[in-house]
C-alpha cells in the first residue's frame, strides 16, 4: 500500500496550454544545462516564472532603514505577534535579490538573524529559518554565503523534535550544498553527514522527504566521489535507506523517490558497491520493483516513473557488479516474478513516458545477458511478442531490444527454437528497412545466430526477400563483411 | 503493447525461478565478421544515456522546490494554552505548538531549566554541568566530548573542545550550544544553599549572557514573585511538588 502524502502543488492560474508550454522551455532549459554538466544548479531549482505568477503581490524591496526596523522590532519588541510580524515582513521582502543584497551588507543583520534563529522564542525561531531559507535560495554567492555562520546551527537542529523547523533547516542545507564546493568544504568537517544519519531516524515524512532531497544533492557534488561518498558509506545512511525502501505498508513514494536517486548516486559513481550489495541492496530494490509493478496495476497514480527510473538504474548498475555474482544465488535475482514486473512497467512507461523506456530495456539486457534462466522466462511467459512491438517507437530501443533478443538466441538451438516461427522474422525484415546503422547491425547479428541455430531459418528468409532487404546495406563500411556473410550463409548454407 | 493475461498472475505468484532451457553454443556464432557477445552493461554518472531520466528528475524537483519555504496555510484551532507548569504560550495552531513544546519543554535540564535543542547536548550538558563524579574524572583523564555527532574525541578541559570544535569541524567560535560552566565550584543537588545565595543572573540562571535566549527579558519563566525566582537543585523540586506551598528556606529546615 502507499501512502500518499498531502499533495505539495498548488493550483496554478494560468491556463493549460501555456503550462504545456512553459513545461517545454523548461525541459530544453534542463537538456541543456545536463549536457553542459550543469544540472546542479542553483538557477534551476526553483521555477522563477512560476514563481511569479503566483505570488498576489510582488515582493517589496526594502532599504537599510527598514530592514534595521524589522530587526530591532524582532529583537526587542515587546509583543509577541509584533516580533513576529516584524520577521515575516522581512521574509517577503528576502525573496527580492535587491533586498537580500542590502540585507547581507547591513552590518550584523546575520548576526542578529541567527541570534533569533537559536532564540528559546519558537515562533521567531521558525519565522528566521524562513529568512535564511530565502537567503540560501539566492542565485548571487555573496547572499549564499552570507548563511554561513549559521549552518553549524542548522545542523544542530538536525538532532532537534519538531519536524516543521527540521526540514526548513533540510532545505535551506540542500540549497547551500548546491551553492558551491567552498560551501560543502564548510559542511563535512561540520559533521553534516552524521547528523543526516541521526536525523533519517525521523518518524516524519516531511522531515524524510526533505532529507533525501539534500542528501542526494550532496551526493550529485562533482567531488562526491573521492570526498562525500565514502564517509556515507561508512556511515548507517545507507541501511536507514534501504529500510526506507522497502515495500510495505509504510512506503512512502515522495521519500522512496528520493533515496532511490540518493542510492543511484551512489552507485553509479562506483566508490563500494559491493557493501551496498551485502547490505542487501538487490534484494530490496528487486523486491521494490515488483512492488511497483503492482502499483502501477492498481492506480494512474502520478509520479511512479520517477521511483522506476532510480531503481532501473540502481540494479542494472549493481548487476554488473563481480559481488552480485556472489549472491546470484539468492531467489531475489533469480525469481521470474522481476521479468514480469518489469515488462509491466515497460507498457506502462510506453504509454506515460516512452523516452524512459530505454532505461527500463537496459535493466532487461542486464537481467538476460549472463542468465540462462531469465532467457527462459522471457520465452516461457511468452514476452517475446511484446518486446517485439516495442521495434517502432525509436532506434535507441530498437537497437536495446535486439541486443536483448540476442541473448537469448546466443544461447544456442534449444531457445532459437522457441523463438521460430512467430513474428521474429516479419520484425527482421522490417528492421533491416531502417537506416540506421546500429539497429541494422543488431538485426544481422540476430540473424546470424539464427541461421546457426534454428534449421529452416535461412530458408524462410529467402522466401521472404530477405536478400534484397539485405541488399540496400552492401555498401555501408560497418555492416559491409556481416552482410555479404548473411548473403552467403542464406544461398550456401 | 499487450502483454498476456497471464503475466499479470504470475506477478502476482509465488517467486520462482524458471528451469533453464540447456544452452549449447557454437563457436561459429562468435566468428569474425560477427562479434555480439552478451555482457551487462555499466553506466557511470555524467553518462548521456542519463539525460532523459536526469532531466525528468530536476522538472519535478523544480516543482517541488517552488512550494518549499513560504509558510503553510494552518488549519486554525479555538485558543490553548500549553500545559506545562508554569508556561502560558496560547495557540491557534497545533504545528505551532509542537514547535514550543520541542523547543522549550522538550530537552530541559530539570537541574537549571536551560533548554537544548537535542538530546544530545541535553546529556552533554549534564554530564558537565550538574555531575559531580564528572568533574573529579575530569582532572585525570579527557572527558569533554565532542559536540559534533560521530566525532569520538575527547578532551581535557572545554576550552581544548572548543579549540577544535572551530579548527577541525569549523564551529563559530561563539557558538551558542557550547558556553563554558563559569561557577567556581559543581552545582550538586547537596549544594542547595549555595544555589540559593547566589542571585538570579549567576550561573545555574539563565543569564542575560547566555546565549540561549537572545533577549533574556523575554524568556518565559513563570510569573511567580520576585523572591521565588530563583534555581530551585534538583531535589528540592521533588519536595515543593509534593508538598503544600512553603517558602524553600522551610522546606530546608
Amino acid at each position: 500500500m502507499w501512502s500518499r502524502q498531502r499533495g505539495r502543488l498548488k493550483p496554478l492560474c494560468c491556463g493549460v496550454e501555456e503550462l504545456r508550454c512553459r513545461r517545454r522551455e523548461r525541459e530544453a532549459a534542463l537538456r541543456k544545462a545536463r549536457r553542459e554538466q550543469q544540472l546542479v544548479s542553483k538557477r534551476l531549482l526553483r521555477d522563477e516564472a512560476l514563481e511569479e505568477a503566483e505570488e498576489g503581490c510582488v515582493a517589496m524591496i526594502f532599504g537599510e532603514a527598514e530592514i534595521q526596523q524589522f530587526l530591532r522590532l524582532a529583537q526587542r519588541g515587546t509583543e509577541e505577534k509584533e516580533r513576529e510580524g516584524a520577521l515575516v515582513s522581512l521574509r517577503r521582502g528576502l525573496q527580492r535579490p535587491e533586498t537580500q543584497q542590502t540585507f547581507i551588507r547591513l552590518e550584523g543583520s546575520i548576526r542578529t538573524l541567527v541570534g533569533l534563529l537559536t532564540s528559546n522564542q519558537a515562533l521567531l525561531q521558525l519565522e528566521a529559518a524562513r529568512c535564511l531559507h530565502e537567503l540560501s535560495h539566492s542565485e548571487q554567492s555573496a547572499v549564499v554565503e552570507a548563511c554561513l555562520p549559521a549552518t553549524s546551527y542548522l545542523l544542530t537542529y538536525l538532532s532537534g523534535h519538531s519536524s516543521d523547523f527540521i526540514e526548513l533547516c533540510l532545505y535551506t542545507l540542500g540549497n547551500l550544498i548546491v551553492e558551491s564546493e567552498a560551501v560543502r568544504r564548510q559542511l563535512l568537517p561540520q559533521g553534516i553527514v552524521p547528523a543526516l544519519a541521526a536525523c533519517i531516524q525521523s518518524p516524519h515524512l516531511t522531515v524524510l522527504e526533505a532529507l533525501g532531497y539534500a542528501l542526494s544533492q550532496l551526493l550529485q557534488a562533482k567531488e562526491a566521489p573521492e570526498k562525500i561518498i565514502p564517509s556515507v558509506l561508512g556511515s548507517t545512511l545507507p541501511q536507514h535507506m534501504l529500510q526506507l525502501l522497502q515495500p510495505g505498508p509504510k512506503l512512502n513514494l515522495g521519500v522512496a523517490v528520493e533515496f532511490a536517486w540518493c542510492l543511484h548516486y551512489i552507485i553509479c559513481s562506483q566508490v563500494n558497491n559491493a557493501l551496498l550489495i551485502t547490505q542487501g541492496a538487490l534484494s530490496t530494490l528487486g523486491l521494490l520493483l515488483l512492488d511497483l509493478a503492482g502499483a502501477v496495476q492498481r492506480t494512474e497514480d502520478a509520479g511512479l516513473e520517477l521511483l522506476a527510473c532510480p531503481v532501473f538504474r540502481c540494479l542494472s548498475n549493481l548487476l554488473t557488479e563481480a559481488a552480485a555474482e556472489a549472491v546470484g544465488g539468492q531467489l531475489q535475482l533469480r525469481d521470474e516474478r522481476v521479468v514480469a514486473a518489469l515488462f509491466i512497467l515497460l507498457q506502462f512507461l510506453l504509454q506515460k513516458q516512452p523516452s524512459l523506456l530505454p532505461e527500463g530495456l537496459w535493466l532487461l539486457n542486464n537481467l538476460t545477458a549472463n542468465s540462462p534462466s531469465f532467457c527462459t522466462s522471457l520465452l516461457s511467459l511468452d514476452l517475446i511478442e511484446p518486446l517485439l512491438h516495442l521495434l517502432s517507437v525509436s532506434n535507441v530501443v530498437s537497437v536495446l531490444v535486439l541486443t536483448v533478443l540476442c541473448n537469448v538466441a546466443e544461447k544456442g538451438p534449444a531457445y532459437c527454437q522457441r523463438l521460430w516461427p512467430g513474428p521474429l522474422l516479419s520484425s527482421l525484415l522490417d528492421t533491416l528497412a531502417f537506416s540506421d546503422t546500429e539497429v541494422v547491425g543488431q538485426s544481422l547479428e540476430l540473424l546470424q545466430l539464427l541461421f546457426l541455430y534454428q534449421p529452416g531459418a535461412a530458408q524462410a528468409f529467402l522466401q521472404q526477400s530477405g536478400l534484397q532487404a539485405l541488399q540496400r546495406h552492401e555498401e555501408v563500411a560497418q555492416l559491409q563483411d556481416r552482410v555479404h556473410a548473411l548473403q552467403q550463409t542464406a544461398l550456401h548454407g | 503493447m499487450q502483454l498476456p493475461p497471464a503475466l499479470h498472475a504470475r506477478l502476482a505468484g509465488a517467486p520462482g525461478s524458471a528451469e533453464p532451457l540447456p544452452v549449447e553454443r557454437d563457436p561459429a556464432a562468435r566468428t569474425a565478421p560477427f562479434r555480439f557477445a552478451p555482457r551487462p552493461v555499466r553506466f557511470p554518472r555524467e553518462h548521456d544515456f542519463f539525460e532523459e531520466g536526469d532531466v525528468q528528475r530536476h522538472l519535478y524537483l523544480q516543482d517541488v522546490l517552488t512550494q518549499v519555504g513560504g509558510a503553510p496555510e494552518r488549519p486554525r484551532v479555538p485558543e490553548f494554552t500549553c500545559q506545562v507548569a508554569g508556561c502560558c504560550q496560547v495557540f491557534d495552531a497545533l504545528e505551532d505548538y509542537e514547535h514550543h513544546y520541542h523547543t522549550l519543554h522538550r530537552n530541559v535540564c530539570s537541574f537549571c531549566k536551560r533548554a537544548f535543542p537535542s538530546g544530545h547536548l541535553l546529556d552533554t550538558h549534564i554530564l558537565e554541568w550538574h555531575d559531580s563524579l564528572f568533574q573529579i574524572l575530569a582532572e585525570r583523564q579527557d572527558m569533554y566530548q565532542c559536540l559534533v555527532e560521530g566525532c569520538t574525541e575527547k578532551f581535557r578541559t572545554s576550552r581544548d573542545r572548543k579549540e577544535h570544535l572551530v579548527m577541525r569541524h569549523l564551529y563559530p567560535v561563539d557558538f551558542r550550544f557550547d558556553k563554558p560552566r563559569k561557577s567556581r565550584g559543581p552545582v550538586m543537588p547537596g549544594a542547595a544553599e549555595q544555589v540559593l545565595a547566589e542571585a538570579p543572573g549567576d550561573d545555574g540562571v539563565p543569564s542575560e549572557v547566555d546565549a540561549m535566549e537572545v533577549c533574556s527579558e523575554h524568556v518565559e519563566p513563570p510569573p511567580a514573585p520576585a523572591g521565588e525566582r530563583r534555581a530551585y537543585s534538583h531535589r528540592e523540586m521533588e519536595l515543593v511538588s509534593f508538598s503544600c506551598p512553603r517558602t524553600v528556606a522551610q522546606n530546608l529546615a
